[in-house]
């Protein structure tokens, strides 16, 4: 049995869809590291997540050729509910993931470990460790219901986090993230993938959180790997602009200075840092 | 577990568990409606306030009596002209002839409906859906069960401020908020399109997340609250209960005759 999650000439389409929105998929996700996936619009990421978590084609129908393994499980013979535990989603639209039922952020975050039926005590010292690890405990006591955009994101991620799962597949989890929220999540995912040997496949468009905490980086164009590789070498590919990719401002910055005619030294890069 | 989460209800009413609290309006509309005479209502009525005072719903009590009137006045009405075989009319003008005999019937199904009507208010004036859902899933509600009610109840305020939206967007846009009722329903049109194409797609979004979330594996929910009852109150809801059941048995057999 290997260890990790992994995709082989996987292929999906949905349910009536002509076409198929991924095509011989190969990816390869080891616990504790961090992959990232970028793309531009509609070239199939979402759609990577669902089919990554297992909920393409079980939940949604559809219909998927060659394998997703998860430690070498085949996802299609997995439970739902074990598959949560295995491999936990965040849904891009961070507020349909929120179940709508609980009065406070602690039970909304409770709302999966209770779904299984783990001991109160557990399952209170996990949502308090997971709201820990995303710096919102301050919004325990809200009613979720009335959360901003963004707080809504990082509860949701608690949310997913408190179910402890071996594998974390996140869609653009900073969408509406400003800045400093940005920050903070790519720091929070770094630590967990470190401290929990957690695997994380990160949807994101910001290149510049994928070139701070990814290890390698896919780059998808049309349902297809485009790229792929170490994240330093894939951020730097010059073909990362016609694939619909805004490269890192550093890449950029260097691509600049070279441009004028002038020296790009490492310790300019590193004045940036 | 802190205490926010754990909201524990306080007072001495609205701290009775909730399944007191259902029981005790369940016997309220047993014996308003099922206890022959004035007594019955009477008493209710009576118990009714009290305990509405103790919860200081008192207030809000009476909005819920006011939506009780049209059944109210139309009872009146009905029994009071329309009494079958009743002769002893108060006045007779032309073809109509109220009578004591209906008058009185009518004040007592009255006061039945209003003590009836007004148990009910107080339970839910002094119940949170959230502690009554808590507590039927313990004693075996399923999850689904739970949810679909929990949802569909927390969704009303959130569909009310939707609406809200709506009417505001229109506004925004510059549509007929004047004009007939036709011609601003055809100015909602053009929005309530997205907004109910967005939640019929939702569904199948929601569905995912409730499925990534754990929802549908096996066995109980680990339930975090846990509302405080006790052996006196367990006993005194059951003996409530059974004692409001043999008073309308009693009543109604005729053995003893109550006011
Ligand atoms: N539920 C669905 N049914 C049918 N086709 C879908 C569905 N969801 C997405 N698609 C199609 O699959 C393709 C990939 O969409 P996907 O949502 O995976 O893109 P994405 O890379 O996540 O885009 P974005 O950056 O906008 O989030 C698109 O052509 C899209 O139209
Ligand atoms: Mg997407």
């Amino acid at each position: 049995m290997s260890a990790g999650l992994v995709l082989a000439g996987a292929s999906y389409r949905y349910a009536g869809a002509l076409g198929a929105a991924l095509a011989a998929v190969d990816l390869r996700l080891e616990p504790g590291r961090v992959v990232g996936v970028a793309g531009a619009n509609e070239s199939g990421k979402s759609t990577l997540c669902l089919v990554v978590a297992g909920l393409a084609p079980s939940v949604i129908g559809g219909r998927l050729d060659g394998s997703v393994r998860i430690d070498g499980v085949e996802t299609a013979a997995t439970r739902p509910h074990e598959l949560a535990q295995r491999c936990g989603l965040l849904f891009q639209n961070a507020s349909t993931q929120l179940s709508n039922t609980t009065a406070t952020v602690l039970e909304e975050v409770a709302f999966g470990p209770c779904n299984l039926g783990l001991p109160a005590a557990e399952v209170v010292e996990r949502v308090w460790w997971a709201l820990r690890a995303v710096g919102i405990e301050p919004l325990a006591p809200r009613d979720p219901a009335r959360l901003s955009g963004g707080q809504g994101q990082l509860v949701a991620l608690a949310s997913v986090l408190a179910l402890r799962p071996s594998y974390l597949v996140l869609d653009e989890p900073t969408s509406e993230l400003d800045p400093a929220g940005t920050r903070l999540v790519a720091e929070a995912l770094a630590r967990i993938a470190g401290e929990t040997g957690a695997g994380i496949l990160l949807v994101e468009h910001k290149t510049e959180v994928l070139a701070h905490i990814a290890d390698d980086v896919v780059v998808l164009e049309r349902g297809t790997v485009a790229l792929s590789g170490p994240a330093a070498e894939v951020l730097a590919d010059p073909r990362l602009v016609e694939l619909g990719v805004e490269p890192p401002a550093q890449v950029r910055l260097e691509r600049a200075v070279r441009a004028a005619g002038l020296e790009w030294s490492a310790a300019l890069a590193e004045a940036i840092e | 577990m802190p205490d926010f989460a754990r909201r524990i209800p306080v007072g001495r009413y609205r701290g009775l568990h909730p399944v007191t609290k259902a029981i005790l309006a369940m016997v309220g509309a047993i014996v308003a409606l099922g206890v022959r005479g004035w007594t019955g209502p009477a008493v209710v009525l009576a118990a009714v306030v009290l305990s509405g005072a103790l919860a200081g719903v008192l207030r809000r009590m009476a909005l819920f009596a006011l939506a009780t009137i049209p059944l109210v006045v139309s009872i009146l009405l009905v029994n009071t002209f329309l009494y079958p075989n009743a002769r002893d009319a108060i006045v007779t003008v032309g073809p109509l002839s109220p009578t004591w005999t209906g008058a009185t019937a009518a004040l007592q199904a009255t006061m039945r409906v209003v003590a009836f009507g007004m148990s009910a208010a107080v339970f839910a004036l002094t119940t949170p859906i959230d502690d009554l859902l808590t507590e039927l899933e313990r004693r075996g509600l399923g999850r689904r069960g739970a949810f679909v009610v929990g949802s569909a109840l927390g969704a009303i305020p959130r569909m009310v401020e939707r609406a809200r939206e709506v009417v505001d967007a229109q506004r925004a846009r510059g549509l007929d908020t004047e004009g007939g009722p036709w011609r601003r329903f055809k100015g909602l049109v053009p929005l309530l399109g997205p907004v109910i194409l967005g939640a019929l797609g939702e569904v199948e979004e929601r569905t995912m997340a409730l499925e990534a979330r754990a929802f549908t594996a096996p066995g109980r929910r680990t339930l975090l609250r846990r509302l405080p009852d006790s052996r006196r109150q367990q006993l005194a809801r059951w003996l409530l209960l059974l004692g409001s059941i043999c008073l309308v048995v009693v009543s109604l057999s005729g053995v003893v005759k109550l006011p």
